[in-house]
Order: C-alpha cells, then sequence, then structure tokens
C-alpha cells in the first residue's frame, strides 16, 4: 500500500510542473500589467517600470518561472503585490466556499442520480425508464451557464424563494449559508447526474441479472435490501469512477458557478487575479486547483479497493 | 406413505419467447416426504431448474409465469401467498443451493454478512449472534477457522468451499425442504464426491427433505430415496430409487442409464449416448415427446401422448408399452 502511495505521489510532480508553468506562460500572453492596474493609467513609463523591477516583472519569463518555483520548494507561495494578501491566505479564505459548492453539488447529483438509476434498472424498458433515459441524454446538452439562468429565473426572480446571488458565512447564520448554495450546487448537479445515472442504470441491469442476485431473493431478502445491500455495491465501481472522473469537471464547473452566483470560492480568486493581472494569486491558486485534482483521483483509485475487495487483493 | 412435506399438483409454467410460448414444466406433480431425498434428473433443458425456481416462485416474470397448479407446503399453497408470506418461505422453511458457486455468493459481500443473512433476517436475530451462528455453520461444512473467515470475500475461496458456504447459508434457518439444484455439476469431479456426501450428511442430521436435482443417474442410485426423471417438461417416470435403477419402466430411462457409468460392478458395458436432440419446448409434438428417439416408438406413441400411469407399486412410467419393458 505504501509503495502504491508513493508512486502515486511521484506521478503528482511532472503534472503540478506542467500545470503551473503553462498558466504562467498563459498569464504573460495576456495584455496589460499589473504595475499599470496598481499605479493607475495616469502613472509616469519612469515609475511603472520602477515598479515592475521592484516586482521581478520585467526579467524574462522562464526566470521568473524558475523563481517562483525555488520560492514554492522552499514553502513559499508568495504575497499579491496589490493586496499584500498572502497566497496561502487567500486560498484558505476561499476554499471552503469552493469545496462546500461541490460537496453540496455531488450530493446533490448523487441523490439525483442514484435513485433514478435504481428505478430505472428495476423497471428497465419501462416507459418510466425511457423517459428518464431519454431526459438524461437530453440534459447533456444545456450547458451549465443557461440552467443556472433559468434556475436564477424560477427560484430567485418569479418565485422569489431563494437568493440569486451573496453569501453568508455559516458561523453567522447557517441556513441563510446553505440558502444560498442551493441554487449553485443545483446547477452544477443538473449538469452531473445524467451521466452518473446512466452508468449506473446499466451496472445495475447488469447486476440484477446476476445469480447472486437470484440467491439473495432464494433467502426470502426483501427487494430494498437486495436493491440497496445486495445490488447497488457491485454495482457502482463505474460510477465512483466517473464521480470521480466528474470532479475534475467539477472544479472547472464551480469556477464558473462562483462567478454566476457570485460565491467568493477558489473562482472567484481566479477570475479576480486574472482581470489584476495578479499572476502570483493566480499561480498559488491554480496549483491549488491542480493539487485538489490529482488528490481526487487518488482518492477515486483507493475507493476502488474498497468497494471491490479484488482489487484489494491484487486479484483482479 | 406420511403426509407429504410438499406436494406439487399439476404443475405448469411457461416462458413467452420470441420463438413462441415454451412449455418449461408442463403438468407436473410430485410429493416429497419429511426428510426424504427426491432426484430430479433429466438432460439439460428438461424443465428441472424451471420446476425447482417455481416452487419458490422465483421463475423471472416477464417472461415467465406459473400457469396453474399448486405448491402445498406444508398444507398451505405457495402459489396463494402473498410477496411477505411466499419471503417467509424463502431462505427459512425452504432454502435454495443454486448450481454454479463461483457466481451464486455476492462478490462485494462478506461471507459472514451472506451466510448470517438468513438468520438475522428470518430468526430476528441480531448481527453479533448472527455472525457467530454463520461461524458455527461454516464449522460444520467443515470450513476451518469459521470465526475468522466470516471477514473473507467469496474471490478467497475455491469452488468447492464456495459450494460449502452455500450449504451453510441454505443450512442456516433449519430448512424442511433444501432444494439443490445441480449443486455439484460446475465442480472437478473430486469435489463432488466431497460434497454431495457433505450435503446429505447434514441434511439427515438436520432432519431436511431434499429435492437433489441432477442430469446424473449416478448420483441419484447413491443419495436419493426416491427419482422422477423428467424429459421435455414433463415427468415421465417416477419411482423410489431402488426399483427405478434395477428396471426402468420407460425407453428414456433406460437411455439415460446406458448413457453413464454405473457405480454397481458391470463396468466394462460400453456407454451409449442417446441419438438426437432434446425437444423444442416451444413446439412439442402431439404425441409421446421422446417419439423421435425412441427405438420402440410405434405409430401410436407419435399420435397420442401416454399419461403417466402406476405400473407397478409406486412406479409410475408415461410410456404405452411400461408393462412390455417391465417384463
Ligand atoms: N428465463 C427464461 N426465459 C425463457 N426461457 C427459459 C427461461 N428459463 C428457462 N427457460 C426455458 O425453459 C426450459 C427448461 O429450462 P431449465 O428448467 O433451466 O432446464 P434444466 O432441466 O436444464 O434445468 C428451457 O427450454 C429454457 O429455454
Ligand atoms: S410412448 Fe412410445 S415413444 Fe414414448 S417412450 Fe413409450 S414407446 Fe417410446
Ligand atoms: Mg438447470
Amino acid at each position: 500500500m505504501a509503495k502504491f502511495i508513493g508512486r502515486r505521489l511521484l506521478y503528482l510532480l511532472p503534472v503540478l510542473l506542467a500545470v503551473t508553468l503553462l498558466t504562467f506562460l498563459i498569464a504573460s500572453l495576456l495584455p496589460g500589467d499589473l504595475a499599470i492596474t496598481l499605479l493607475g493609467d495616469q502613472a509616469t513609463p519612469e515609475k511603472v517600470e520602477a515598479l515592475r523591477a521592484q516586482m521581478g516583472l520585467d526579467l524574462p519569463i522562464w526566470q521568473r518561472y524558475l523563481l517562483w518555483l525555488w520560492d514554492v520548494l522552499h514553502g513559499d507561495l508568495g504575497r499579491s503585490f496589490r493586496t499584500g494578501e498572502t497566497v496561502l491566505a487567500a486560498v484558505a479564505d476561499r476554499l471552503p466556499v469552493s469545496l462546500e459548492l461541490m460537496v453540496m453539488a455531488e450530493v446533490t447529483a448523487l441523490l439525483i442520480a442514484i435513485p433514478l438509476a435504481i428505478l430505472c434498472a428495476v423497471k428497465s424498458g419501462s416507459a418510466t425508464d425511457r423517459f428518464l433515459t431519454g431526459l438524461a441524454f437530453g440534459k447533456l446538452s444545456l450547458p451549465p451557464f443557461m440552467v443556472a439562468i433559468l434556475l436564477i429565473y424560477l427560484f430567485a426572480v418569479s418565485l422569489n424563494l431563494l437568493p440569486a446571488t451573496g453569501w453568508i458565512p455559516f458561523a453567522e447564520d447557517p441556513i441563510a449559508n446553505l440558502r444560498s448554495f442551493v441554487l449553485p450546487a443545483l446547477t452544477l448537479a443538473i449538469a452531473e447526474w445524467p451521466v452518473l445515472m446512466r452508468v449506473l442504470r446499466s451496472d445495475m441491469i447488469a447486476t440484477l441479472q446476476e445469480d447472486y442476485i437470484a440467491m439473495a431473493k432464494a433467502k426470502g431478502l426483501r427487494p430494498a435490501r437486495i436493491l440497496l445491500v445486495h445490488a447497488l455495491k457491485p454495482s457502482s465501481l463505474t460510477l465512483v469512477t466517473v464521480t470521480g472522473i466528474n470532479i475534475g469537471r467539477l472544479i472547472g464547473g464551480a469556477l464558473i458557478v462562483e462567478v454566476i452566483f457570485a460565491l467568493p470560492g477558489i473562482g472567484r480568486l481566479l477570475v479576480g487575479a486574472i482581470y489584476a493581472r495578479d499572476f502570483i494569486i493566480l499561480q498559488g491558486a491554480v496549483l491549488f486547483v491542480a493539487v485538489g485534482f490529482v488528490m481526487v483521483n487518488f482518492v477515486v483509485d483507493m475507493l476502488y479497493a474498497v468497494l471491490d475487495p479484488r482489487i484489494r487483493h491484487g486479484r483482479a | 406413505m406420511t403426509q407429504p412435506l410438499l406436494s406439487v399438483r399439476n404443475l405448469s409454467t411457461r416462458f413467452r419467447t420470441d420463438r413462441g410460448l415454451v412449455r418449461a414444466v408442463d403438468d407436473v406433480s410430485f410429493d416429497v416426504a419429511p426428510g426424504e431425498t427426491l432426484a430430479i434428473v433429466g438432460e439439460s433443458g428438461s424443465g428441472k431448474s424451471v420446476t425447482a425456481l417455481s416452487i419458490l416462485r422465483l421463475i423471472p416474470d416477464p417472461p415467465g409465469k406459473i400457469e396453474s397448479g399448486e405448491i402445498l407446503f406444508e398444507g398451505k399453497d405457495l402459489l396463494k401467498l402473498d410477496d411477505a408470506g411466499i419471503r417467509a418461505i424463502r431462505g427459512d422453511r425452504i432454502a435454495m443451493i443454486f448450481q454454479e458457486p463461483m457466481s451464486s455468493l455476492n462478490p462485494a459481500l462478506t461471507v459472514g454478512l451472506q451466510v448470517g443473512e438468513p438468520i438475522n433476517l428470518h430468526r430476528k436475530t441480531v448481527w453479533s449472534k448472527a455472525l457467530d451462528k454463520a461461524a458455527e455453520l461454516l464449522g460444520k461444512v467443515r470450513i476451518p477457522d469459521g470465526k475468522s473467515r466470516l471477514n473473507s470475500y467469496p474471490h478467497q475461496y475455491s469452488g468447492g468451499m464456495r459450494q460449502r458456504v452455500m450449504i451453510a447459508m441454505a443450512l442456516a434457518c433449519q430448512p424442511k425442504l433444501i432444494i439443490a439444484d445441480e449443486p455439484t455439476t460446475a465442480l472437478d469431479v473430486t469435489v463432488q464426491a466431497q460434497i454431495l456426501a457433505l450435503l446429505k450428511e447434514l441434511t439427515r442430521e438436520a432432519n431436511s427433505a431434499m429435492i437433489l436435482i441432477t442430469h446424473d443417474l449416478g448420483v441419484v442410485a447413491r443419495y436419493a430415496d426416491r427419482v422422477a426423471v423428467m424429459y421435455g417438461g414433463r415427468i415421465v417416470e417416477t419411482a423410489p430409487a431402488r426399483p427405478l435403477y434395477k428396471s426402468p419402466r420407460h425407453p428414456y430411462t433406460r437411455g439415460l442409464m446406458a448413457s453413464v457409468p454405473r457405480l454397481d460392478g458391470d463396468t466394462g458395458r460400453p456407454l451409449v449416448p442417446i441419438e438426437g436432440q432434446p425437444p423444442d419446448l416451444a413446439s412439442l409434438p402431439a404425441g409421446c415427446a421422446f417419439a423421435l428417439r425412441c427405438k420402440d416408438a410405434t405409430e401410436r406413441c407419435h399420435r397420442e401422448r401416454p399419461p403417466l400411469v402406476e405400473s407397478a407399486r409406486h412406479h409410475f412410467s408415461a410410456c404405452w408399452y411400461h408393462e412390455r419393458l417391465a417384463a
């Protein structure tokens, strides 16, 4: 097991190097300049040059990258020239919001997908199944921002049930905090559930044909126990994989949805940093997202072992 | 005969398929006395498994359906029970052992959970006690170290060991009847005898009756009290094991016996397979289903179906010429 984890961590390094280097390159292609942002466009060229030199922006890009990397390897992610906030503090401040959003989104997606998948599998081929499966395919074509607009229109504008934007810290008012996540989480979940439902449905249909399900019936078990204990667990391997892979997509989606719903998460931090050309914050935040992404895939691999004992015992 | 434990009366089970209506079990009747072992034999596709599954109402519907008949168990018609009623019978009063030990245990659940489950369910035993009982059962089927095996998974067991687990699971609630559907067909020949001997020993010990389904008449001679021979979805001959084995009164049974090695001497006898194919259950002939393969068939056989009649005491045969065969 230790070897497995070690190998995984080694594999993390090249990914992180590639991602941060790419961000550096892309960011340097953006027009505009942090010095101008900070000094205002009335500043004299001399003053701008001086500030650029102070921030190290006059160095060639590869040098800047190596310097940044050197600092990161020494545990220093840097601080924003603009706000003086350290990257660590900025990320730590925003991360809980993004995590809460993603967890709520994934949980919502699973809460929609699992019961529907079971329903479809049990009644496979029925009108209900055909309708839901059709829905699951159709849904894929609606992009999240469209869904967001529809949800805002329906629940915030027309029905006035939920806030469209804004965020209240959990510690201040837990209910209001959760309410502010409902629409953004639902937006993401609506994009996520169809694929989860489809993989679980088809695995579940296959599982229900297995001899051990007939055996479970022959033991006198109730349908609910057969479905939830005997069928769901062996059917959820692909679901876990797809959930894992989708968390990657979810991270991307969450960044966008945060901006639409004005949630102060990593997404807003990134977008703010891009607008301000605040590269230190941008790099730091991207590094965190990338680490998060790789860690998710790592956890998914571990979950496999839990779900399928054959993998755990190296007999897959 | 004492009051039967199980009495199957005129059971007919059909499947609606693309090829038409398959009469998998057609007007089948038999009894099982308490503690008795009844063997059901016949070639593959003769309706043995469907008969077994019908008893516990495990026929997948659609495409299958029990069309008619009665299945009286301890005096109650199982076909008239509601869902909760039949669930209370399954795994408790009547237990099932399937043919494929490799695929009949859930790969994702521990052996302990699977063996303890019927006890927890039917005896309302708390899980910790049910697991103790499961460990004890594993000991009974000679899986050493039962306690520490509870947390293992089926893939860690060989085929023979898995079938032992299935037997432990079947015995969990001391059922009155165990239905074993070809319990050893999927196993190594060397393991087959061990498993059958174990099964027989434990059912006798628990005083359970057993329906032992097999296509191997050799097995029957050794373990069964009575035998029902199935052909084309019907019972064509049924008798106590010894007379059936000594003097079969149906050409199909004779053919079966000639095609398997016999346990009692006569080892030099050449094996003669029955020629031709088993009948298509979707389009059975009007007369005797065996007529196309039967050496003794006459014009009458093709025209009229022979009924199952008592040819000798407790010895029934569905052949027009059963008396001639007795001679
Ligand atoms: N689920 C099913 N769907 C359609 N036909 C079936 C099904 N199960 C069994 N049958 C048919 O019933 C007949 C008897 O099968 P079975 O009882 O399994 O035979 P066996 O004697 O080998 O156990 C076969 O012809 C088979 O095609
Ligand atoms: S009835 Fe006729 S065809 Fe059928 S088994 Fe007897 S002799 Fe053969
Ligand atoms: Mg069978």
